[in-house]
Formats: structure tokens, C-alpha cells, sequence
């Protein structure tokens, strides 16, 4: 048999998804080379979205929806919250460097309680690295590419002014300016992989994580609002669902089915209605379903 | 070489880390053997097996771009894992006091046709294991676009695209004319277990990279020099 199958729940189809989503007057993802403007290609003036940005938010959705819920601990995390300090600074138990056969039987060990109950480390991997067995890094199943607008961006600075001030020296300096940045409007449109083969074989990614996963790319903006950001919506979340685990046509052929265009060439876009959505449902490849989340 | 392959494979950007330049990433010029051999195995391979790259051919110009992110410098550690195990604690890594932010020099627009063959593994290929039958499997898996995993090119952010090139199809031309010498690049990592099978140790071998007309042949690359 091909399949090697360790995980009973594990997902048994291979999904692609493409994820539309857009801005106004935000910063979708600062780029930290350009004082925090938003990322842009620089030749072609597309604006970018890296795929640990989106992960990010996925990872703050489920923590907040789960809320450390066995199962749905988050392992790579930002400091929200003050509850968790307790652990994660403790130094190792004495590793076992002579026997490396027992080690790589450790750290086996060690790969599925952290892909049992990290819903992050189940999804996207995580690196765990024992310094003399490599054999503890978890590729996830779910991959996502760096999000791309459909159109060039412009991108804006304002300058922003504040009362207040920081420390009583500065009171005589002119220091209550600031700058933001931020782009007027952007549809952005990111592609996402799927593979059963390594959630049976690795992590165990089920069936309900897998729609644990499509509520948190839907949802990934609402409880990310701040000032920096704008408002950004998911405006579309389409799936492909292959009948098998190994997949029922080229990832590329699925996402070329979706086409979006400007409704008017003339005007700048600036909403989402200036956009024309196409998903083409004809002559599906055999095996392969399509799923409009929203 | 009667069981050759010719994937062509491309996407939006690429990253083939230089083992030089990896804290803040510099990608080479172009696709390294070993990222090829990773991508054909990410469509189809057995321990039964061994893919070669035989040729190369980089079909785009080559050109870079800049990206910055936010990454963790923190791993997990086997120790902390068990102990949270065996307390039934929380483990973390707190992203925000781990931060590094590291540039990468990535390559974009990418296209290359990577020619390749397999060979029985003799230690692992049992009976049951014929060329024939390997050889049908990978070419059902391109031709259908499926893979055991999403091939990447370089680093997990940058799916590659792939199709097969059927035997009649002719390969794109490149790009790229006349001699371009690449200078040493990274022809694989050697995977070695020592006599009693309890320590593995894995070297890289390096080869001088030469692009004739965009393609480059490494029939005869081997392992020209070893570190």
C-alpha cells in the first residue's frame, strides 16, 4: 500500500484553497526594511502579504476561539496575556546523547503530544530540533503562499499629530508628529495547500481541523482590528476538495479557475464592488469539488 | 536513462538558501540539484529509490528581490517537551520576545525544467519493486498533478507549479544564452549512518555550476568537491 495511514482522523482529501481579502485605509503587513510601509514588489508595484503574517492571525483566532482548550493550545504565541510564563522557560532534561536510537525514540514521542496538542504545530509544523537527532522537525500539512493584490498599490503617508508626550525632557521639542502609512484600497489574493499525505502520516490534521481552519481564515481579520490595520475583510474563501489523498488535478489548474478583474480600468479601485469575481465551475477535473465558503 | 523524467516547474519566487548566507537568507542564481531532488520526491518517492538530476534548464533570466519578515529564534526543545508532558503544563515559545528580523534575497519569476532518473535503491528494493513499476507511478502522479505533499521551491512560502513534459513535447527554450559560470553551489547533502547505526552525520558536497545556453548539465557534476 501507498498509504501509509498513522492517524485514524486524519484527513483523507487534499484540499487547495484561494483566499480573497481586502483593505481600506490599512497597513496589511509592514514591511520592516521600509520603516513599516506596507510590503510592496518593488518592480511591479503589487502589494504583498507574507504567509507568516496570515498564520499569525490564524494562530490569534484559534487561541482566542479555543482559548488553550486541550487539543487547541497554541504553540507559537504572542504575548497577550500574562498566564502562560510558567513553563516555557524551564531549560531541558538531560538529553540522551549516547544512545541515538533512543533519542530519535524520544523525540518521536515528543513530535505527537506537540502535534496532539498544538492545534499551530498540527497545522503548520513547528521546528524541533534535539541538537543530535534532526528528526523532530514537523512539517504541517497546511501551507500558504505570500498573498499578492490584484492591482498595483499606491501606498499613502500622513502625518499624525499628538498631544501628549512621552517624558518631561522632550516638553520643549517638537515631537508630537507621526507618520502612518497605509493603502487606500487592495483586494489581495493568497493561495493555500492542503496535503492529507502528511496530515496521515505526520500530524494527524483531521476532518475537523480542517474546518476549524476555513472558520479561521474567514474570521482572521474580525478580531484583528487596530489602528494600524484599517479595515480588512475576507471576502472570499474558495476550497477545492480532491476525492483523494494524493490529489485529482494540478494545484495550478484550480487556482486559474478564478479570475478577478477590475470593473472599470479607468477609475482607481477603491471597494470591493469595483471587483469582478469569476470562479469557473465547467469541466471540473474529475475527483475535484469546489466549495465557496463565502 | 530509458526511465527519465522532465518536470517543468515554476512559481512567483523562490528561495535556494546559500549555506553561507543563512541567517539573513541569500538565495543562488538558480534551482540547487538537491532542491530539485526535494521537489520530484515531494511528488513521488519510496525508499525503494533514488532520483538523479541529470540537467537543469533555468528558463527565465535570473533576477532577485528583497523581503524582510519577523521570524522566531527560538526551537522547541525535546527537554521542555517532556517535562510539559509529564507536569501536563503549557509549553511556548513567545513569539514576540524571540524576534528576529531577517532579510532574504529572493529570486522571483521563476521557470526551470528539471530532467531527472531514478535508480533501485539495492539495500531497500524488494521483489515487488521494478523500474517499470515506479516509473508508471511517478509519471501517473505529474500527469495528474498530484504530489505527497506540495513541492516547494527553496522554502515552504514559494509553492512550485509543476507539469510533466511528455517524451514528444519539446522543452522550452531558455533564456539565458552563452556561458554563465554560477561558481560553486551546493550539489546535495550526504546522509550517512555509521557501522552500529547509532549516529547519523550529513555532508554537503559542492560542484562548479556552469549554465551552457541556460542549462545546466550535471551528468557528470558528481561530487566534484566535498566538505
Amino acid at each position: 500500500m501507498e498509504n501509509v495511514k498513522k492517524f485514524e482522523n486524519a484527513i483523507g482529501n487534499r484540499y487547495e484553497f484561494v483566499v480573497l481579502f481586502d483593505v481600506e485605509n490599512g497597513n496589511p503587513n509592514g514591511d520592516p526594511d521600509a520603516g513599516n510601509m506596507p510590503r510592496v514588489d518593488a518592480e511591479t508595484g503589487h502589494g504583498l502579504v507574507t504567509d507568516v503574517c496570515l498564520k499569525r492571525k490564524i494562530r490569534n483566532y484559534i487561541e482566542l476561539v479555543k482559548n488553550d482548550e486541550p487539543g487547541y493550545k497554541i504553540f507559537i504565541k504572542e504575548v497577550l496575556n500574562d498566564k502562560l510564563e510558567q513553563a516555557y522557560l524551564e531549560k531541558s532534561l538531560t538529553d540522551n546523547k549516547k544512545d541515538a536510537k533512543g533519542a530519535k525514540n524520544n523525540a518521536l514521542i515528543a513530535r505527537d503530544f506537540m502535534c496532539e496538542n498544538y492545534f499551530d504545530v498540527r497545522t503548520f509544523g513547528a521546528v524541533m530540533n534535539t541538537g543530535d537527532c534532526k528528526c523532530g522537525i514537523v512539517r504541517g500539512p497546511v501551507q500558504i503562499n505570500f498573498a499578492k493584490s490584484i492591482d498595483p498599490i499606491a501606498t499613502q503617508e500622513i502625518t499624525i499629530t499628538r498631544m501628549a508626550i512621552t517624558n518631561q525632557k522632550d516638553a520643549d521639542k517638537d515631537n508630537a508628529m507621526g507618520k502612518k502609512s497605509f493603502v487606500p484600497y487592495g483586494l489581495y489574493k493568497a493561495e493555500g495547500f492542503v496535503s492529507a499525505a502528511l496530515a496521515q502520516s505526520v500530524t494527524g490534521f483531521s476532518d475537523d481541523d480542517a474546518e476549524l481552519l476555513w472558520q479561521a481564515i474567514i474570521n482572521m481579520f474580525e478580531h484583528d482590528h487596530s489602528a494600524a490595520r484599517g479595515k480588512m475583510v475576507v471576502r472570499k474563501l474558495i476550497v477545492f476538495k480532491h476525492d483523494s489523498f494524493l490529489g485529482n488535478a494540478p494545484s495550478h489548474t484550480l487556482f486559474e479557475r478564478i479570475k478577478v478583474k477590475r470593473i472599470d480600468d479607468e477609475m482607481p479601485a477603491r471597494r470591493y464592488a469595483d471587483y469582478q469575481v469569476d470562479v469557473d465551475l465547467n469541466n471540473l477535473p474529475n475527483g475535484v469539488t469546489v466549495d465557496e465558503k463565502i | 536513462m530509458g526511465y527519465g523524467i522532465k518536470v517543468r516547474v515554476w512559481g512567483d519566487y523562490a528561495c535556494f538558501t546559500r549555506p553561507e548566507m543563512k541567517v539573513e537568507r541569500v538565495s543562488y542564481d538558480m534551482l540547487t540539484p538537491s532542491a530539485a531532488r526535494g521537489i520530484i520526491e515531494a511528488i513521488y518517492w519510496k525508499p525503494a529509490i533514488k532520483w538523479t538530476i541529470d540537467k537543469i534548464h533555468v528558463i527565465n533570466p535570473i533576477k532577485f528581490t528583497n523581503m524582510r519578515r519577523n521570524e522566531v529564534s527560538e526551537v522547541a526543545k525535546l527537554g521542555s517537551i517532556k517535562k510539559a508532558m509529564e507536569k501536563g503544563e503549557s509549553y511556548q515559545i513567545i513569539a514576540t520576545d524571540n524576534r528576529h528580523q531577517r532579510a532574504a534575497l529572493i529570486l522571483r519569476d521563476v521557470e526551470y525544467v528539471i530532467e531527472a532518473h531514478f535508480d533501485l535503491n539495492p539495500d531497500k528494493a524488494g521483489e515487488s519493486d521494478t523500474v517499470e513499476k515506479h516509473y508508471n507511478i511517478a509519471l501517473r502522479r505529474l500527469k495528474n498533478g498530484q504530489y505527497f505533499y506540495q513541492p516547494t521551491l527553496g522554502t515552504r512560502e514559494f509553492a512550485a507549479s509543476f507539469e510533466l513534459i511528455e517524451h514528444t513535447s519539446e522543452i522550452p527554450k531558455s533564456n539565458i544564452q552563452g556561458e554563465v559560470d554560477l561558481g560553486y553551489m551546493l550539489y546535495d547533502m550526504n546522509f550517512s549512518v555509521n557501522e552500529s547505526k547509532t549516529k547519523q552525520s550529513v555532508s554537503p558536497s559542492f560542484f562548479r555550476a556552469k549554465l551552457e545556453d541556460g542549462i545546466l548539465d550535471l551528468r557528470n557534476a558528481g561530487n566534484e568537491v566535498r566538505i
